[in-house]
């Protein structure tokens, strides 16, 4: 049975099936990560001490970190516009860089983690720790799912692009939509746990 | 046809390396005004100004919404409107619940 409105939009919403389904998703994202930060709002003005984030955590890595997350998004739209311009080999090479990047900062991600460790610094240590360690966290489990994707599209799901490349297109645009999500919260994980 | 819809794209990529320079500028600038350790309350006004433009820039470019369907406006909209409740209830138990007590007979 053929899946419907793949590519062409529903009369009533205006979009296909694949773009409102991840619009809700990400909707829902949003509920999920707002609790948490509202959690850490809690936290932190119920306390009567709070350390400053940059005290305790490495800024400089967290930085590269952020730059490494924004990169990955301008190559993951520049791969979505290299498959509207119907060039398939340039998309290879920037979904490519996408899931790279996406690996140095899980890799950056990884010495942090362990650095903390090795100063006895664990997420039952203080409230801090606790809403650092569940926030990052998460957030990592997004970019591992979204490198997840991303590497299927690049590999065995790019076949698709042989025989319906406006249906592929379209996914790599949806992945692309929860990509930038995941930067997106990044964007406000930084400051909020480094910098204030 | 297919040479106007190409400048069309062409005109995107332009913009998205626009909007990666000014990701970048704000980037650096986050970490200056971090680096300053103003008071509490000034540095996180100025934290999430920046915050709120970069993801504003993200969304509107990357994620296209700045040209989608307003049934995707309908369901943000909504979802604003819940975030800002959930971020609310905070506020109320810092309270000790006095606003909703005074309310309660």
């Amino acid at each position: 049975m053929e899946i419907p409105y793949t590519v062409a939009a529903r009369e009533d919403t205006g979009l296909n099936n694949g773009k409102i389904g991840i619009w809700l998703f990400l909707a829902s994202e949003v509920m999920l990560f707002g609790a948490l930060f509202a959690t850490y709002i809690l936290l932190r003005v119920g306390s009567t001490e709070w350390p400053h984030g940059y005290t305790i955590l490495n800024v400089p890595l967290a930085t590269f970190n952020t730059i490494v997350l924004i990169s990955s998004s301008v190559t993951m739209v520049m791969a979505w516009a290299s498959l509207m311009r119907r060039r398939f080999g340039t998309f290879r090479i920037y979904q490519g860089v996408t899931v790279l990047l996406g690996g140095v900062f899980l890799m950056v991600k990884y010495f942090e983690y362990s650095a903390k460790f090795h100063h006895e610094l664990f997420p039952r240590t203080n409230n801090f720790m606790a809403i650092y360690f569940t926030l990052t966290g998460l957030h990592m489990l997004h970019v591992i799912g979204g490198m997840v994707v991303n590497a299927y599209l690049l590999g065995p799901g790019s076949k698709l692009y042989k025989t319906n490349p406006e249906w592929f297109t379209n996914r790599v645009e949806n992945s692309g939509l929860f990509w930038h999500f995941v930067d997106l919260v990044w964007i406000f994980l930084f400051p909020t746990l480094y910098l204030l | 046809m297919s040479g106007s819809h190409d400048v069309d794209i062409d005109k995107h990529v332009r913009i998205y390396i626009t909007v990666f320079v000014s990701l970048m500028v704000l980037t650096l600038i986050t970490v200056a005004v971090g680096y300053l350790h103003l008071p509490v309350g000034p540095a996180v006004a100025v934290a999430l100004l920046i915050a709120s433009i970069k993801g504003g820039l993200v969304a509107c470019y990357f994620m296209h919404l700045i040209s989608e369907r307003k049934l995707i406006y309908y369901v943000l909209f909504s979802t604003v409107v819940l975030f800002l409740v959930l971020l609310l209830v905070p506020l109320v138990t810092v309270h000790d619940g006095t606003w909703i007590n005074r309310h309660i007979p």
